[in-house]
């Protein structure tokens, strides 16, 4: 499954993340690696983005970024 | 000798905080060449050989936004003596993210481990000591907003710059990547010929990374032989390098901070920021909240009315009127002392100049406000959360959710509207708001409004006319920011990859350098710009050609060589450029120079249509209109004792009357010049819409740093106010 379907407060460790390139630097680069665990904290009022827990701090994160980052719960 | 000291680290992390404890008010923001982001620079207080230079702050050293080139581009062709590396330990994996590779640049380095107090509340604990031992460099505890281990830092400092004199290794380099990868990062190193020597390392990390700045940096031939390197490694191994460089040093951190950090608690703990958070970021009191701060924030700086209060003014526009009102006293004690130079000196010194001065004077505690309480949103935390809640909106235009508070803003004044760019995170998105914040129908563009709404629609209804120029303004600032995305900046699919920082109570400390530091540079930077171009238009609205050949001296009474309007320089080329706006509807010269004098100040455009269409401001009109009014309404209006009389009627007419739109009869000969609905609609958005006064110019300059991409702004602001207005008139004649 994908950190898409995840719900707020749910746990998971990531495995992989989508399409080489910028975005998907970015997002290691924040410390959203494999083995990483994650945890949705809320969706944004207007219903994106996301806000993760990741590595001890929050992050935002737009569904259409969580779709690429796959998780195992 | 003088060292220089990099100190980098990522945003929220205290950067600016410890820069200020180090520096004091040794400091000076200048600019990174080329791209809008300041460059701070300042002299250690208790050393001045150390010369300590702020860089951007950022997450990484990969080349994906300006902040994050600059600060490399610095680290590794600057070579500063030492970079400090400031660290949250609230945050600590995250952060040695960036230490890592500022470590694997090779240039000297120092951590300084800051929000101590934090982490210690929390109960967790941080053993720099080992830290140290595993990272190869000095790690030293601080707390930089009250000065706690400064002192150590900049000892560890001066001990790294004394041992790299001395080429003097302490420590060995720790290992980040496994055998396999160093393997790979070898093979790419001994293929490089052109690089220098001690960049190598760096520069071949950054080609398994497939960073494509540092791939253009090499030759043709070394890009061959890496891109093989790289390929034939994936497929051999079945592996993605790059995920596997980012993965390795989260792995090594995690094996540093295993033995350095305990936490009191293993599992995620709700802490103080997060109840805080969980009201703020509410999925139903996120927006009532967030609609309540901007209220606050757009009221505190520009309310007339503040907290819904009648006649209670907010502490901007107290502020601002206690400075024009000083400003005032002064000019007017000038005047009695220079009254008996030449009508043209004269006007030189009270119009030109010290009505430039004034210009800048009164925006600077719009500004001030406005910069603390940003700052005091930045430093709390809030501000990311703006983004957070108005990131969807705002991503269909083009635009980040910060950029709210600008445009916002812009509804009040766009001088500190612009100035607020500076709170965007990307280059692109400051630069569209910047040009987009001029198209707000801000507070001095009313009177004109006003003025229009009242003469020409008089038989329709005035709100909903009114209103339509404000909608009108969102949608031609929403159309603009998307054509510029598409065509101008051609912007790539952008990304919310953002931290949401922990909620601080901010210093006043922090917030009030934040504002001082900004009407100082305002004031500097953008005043003369503002003074310069006041001065000049002057020159132009009060000279013509006989001014210099003598027939003004003797045609004046008081022999002034200076001109009526109606006959200077600027009506002269009003009647050059009036056939211009011949298609606009409004091609004459008179409606033209209240185009050009707007750009002073907007609400001059009516001044001026009253100074030129003076035929229909007599003394018999004005007591006719006037006679209407009791002795109260007088007062009110500010005749002196309530009594009319024509020395004051021609101001207030001008500046309460018009300003207000107040007489539907006025000024009937404006329309031999502007003579339909069409018309007056045409120019009412052209003056919204093209370039913004000399004030807001100023600060555009200052944003947009150069000269060429604030002319690249005023132009798109000229041809879109050209176009808008073109469609509106030519459309709209058919209709009226």
């Amino acid at each position: 499954m994908t950190l898409y379907d995840m719900k707020p407060g749910q746990e998971g460790t990531v495995r992989s993340i989508g399409e080489k390139g910028p975005t998907r630097k970015r997002i290691m680069d924040m410390g959203v690696t494999p083995g990483a665990r994650i945890k949705i904290v809320k969706v944004a009022p207007l219903g994106d983005p996301l806000e993760v827990n990741v590595r001890g701090y929050e992050l935002s994160l737009r569904k259409a970024e969580a779709k690429q980052i796959s998780v195992e719960c | 000798m003088t060292y220089t000291i990099g100190l980098a680290g990522n945003p929220n992390s205290g950067k600016t905080t410890l820069f200020n404890e180090l520096t004091g008010s040794r400091q000076h923001v200048g600019n990174w060449p080329g791209v809008t982001v300041d460059k701070k620079e300042g002299i250690y207080r208790k050393n001045k050989e150390y010369k300590i230079l702020d860089l951007p702050g950022t997450y990484s050293l990969s080349p994906y936004s300006a902040e994050e080139i600059i600060a490399r581009d610095y680290i590794i062709k600057e070579k500063p003596d030492v970079v400090i590396n400031i660290v949250d330990g609230t945050s600590i994996e995250r952060n040695l993210y960036l230490t890592l590779q500022i470590m694997e640049t090779g240039i000297p380095l120092v951590v300084a481990v800051n929000m101590m107090d934090e982490v210690e509340a929390k109960g967790d604990v941080i053993d720099c000591k080992s830290l140290s031992e595993n990272l190869g460099v000095q790690v030293i505890p601080i707390v930089a907003k009250n000065r706690r281990g400064l002192d150590e830092l900049m000892e560890a400092v001066s001990q790294t710059i004394l041992l790299k004199k001395t080429e003097e290794k302490i420590t060995k380099k720790p290992v980040v990547f496994d055998k396999m990868l160093l393997g790979i990062i070898e093979e790419i190193k001994e293929s490089l010929n052109s690089a220098d020597e001690s960049k190598k390392y760096w520069t071949a990390v950054k080609l398994a990374e497939a960073d494509e700045v540092v791939l253009e940096s090499i030759t043709k031939e070394e890009q061959q032989k890496v891109k093989g390197i790289l390929e034939r490694a994936e497929k051999e191994k079945s592996l993605d390098i790059e995920a596997e460089i980012a993965d390795q040093r989260y792995r090594f951190i995690t094996s540093v901070t295993g033995k350095a950090v305990k936490k009191k608690s293993s599992v995620h703990v709700e802490t103080k920021s997060d109840k805080i958070d969980r009201i703020l970021t509410n999925r139903f009191l996120a927006l009532p909240i967030f609609a309540g701060i901007m209220y606050l924030l757009f009221a505190c700086t520009f309310s007339e009315n503040f907290l819904f209060v009648p006649g209670l003014q907010s502490p901007g526009v107290w502020l601002a009127g206690l400075a024009e009102a000083g400003w005032g006293a002064l000019t007017g004690l000038l005047e009695n002392v220079i009254a008996g130079a030449s009508p043209w000196l004269f006007s030189l010194v009270i119009d030109g100049i010290m009505g430039g001065i004034g210009a800048v004077i009164g925006f600077l505690p719009l500004i001030l406000v406005l910069f603390i309480l940003i700052s005091f949103l930045e430093d709390s935390g809030y501000m990311a959360r703006v983004a957070f809640v108005m990131d969807r909106l705002f991503r269909r235009f083009g635009l980040s959710g910060r950029s709210f508070i600008p445009l916002l803003m812009g509804f009040g004044c766009g001088v500190p509207a612009i100035a607020a760019t500076r709170t965007l995170e990307s280059e692109k998105d400051r630069k569209i708001t910047t040009i987009i914040t001029g198209f707000m129908p801000c507070g001095a563009k009313v009177p004109i409004f006003a003025m229009f709404v009242s003469v020409l629609f008089a038989d329709s209804n005035k709100t909903l006319v009114t209103f339509s120029i404000y909608m009108l303004s969102i949608a031609v600032a929403i159309t603009v920011s998307l054509l510029l995305n598409k065509f101008v900046y051609k912007s790539t699919a952008s990304n919310f990859v953002m931290e949401l920082p922990q909620y601080r109570i901010p210093t006043l400390k922090s917030v009030g350098i934040h504002g001082y530091e900004k009407i100082k540079d305002f004031a500097v930077k953008a005043g003369t710009i503002i003074l310069l171009s006041t001065i000049f238009l002057w020159l132009l609205s009060n000279f013509n050609l006989n001014s210099f050949n003598g027939k003004n001296a003797a045609a004046n009474e008081d022999n002034s060589i200076m001109s009526e309007m109606d006959e200077s320089f600027l009506a002269g080329f009003g009647n050059v450029a009036a056939p211009i706006f011949k298609p606009l509807g409004f091609g004459a010269w008179r409606p033209t120079v209240g185009i050009v004098t707007g750009w002073i100040a907007k609400e001059n455009v009516v001044v001026t249509f009253a100074q030129l269409y003076d035929d229909d401001i007599t003394e018999e009109y004005l007591q006719g209109f006037f006679s209407n009014y009791s002795e109260q309404e007088l007062t009110d209006l500010g005749f002196t004792d309530g009594i009319y009389n024509f020395e004051e009627a021609e101001g207030i007419y001008t500046e309460t009357i018009l300003f207000e739109g107040g007489d539907e009869h006025a000024l009937t000969t404006m329309q031999d010049d502007i003579a339909d609905k069409a018309a007056a609609y045409a120019y009412m958005v052209f003056n919204l819409l093209c370039m913004p006064c000399f004030a807001a110019v100023g600060a555009m300059k200052r944003e947009l740093k150069t000269w060429k991409m604030t002319g690249f702004a005023i132009g798109i602001q000229m041809g879109t106010a050209y176009i808008v207005a073109l469609l509106i008139y030519q459309i709209g004649r058919w209709f009226v």
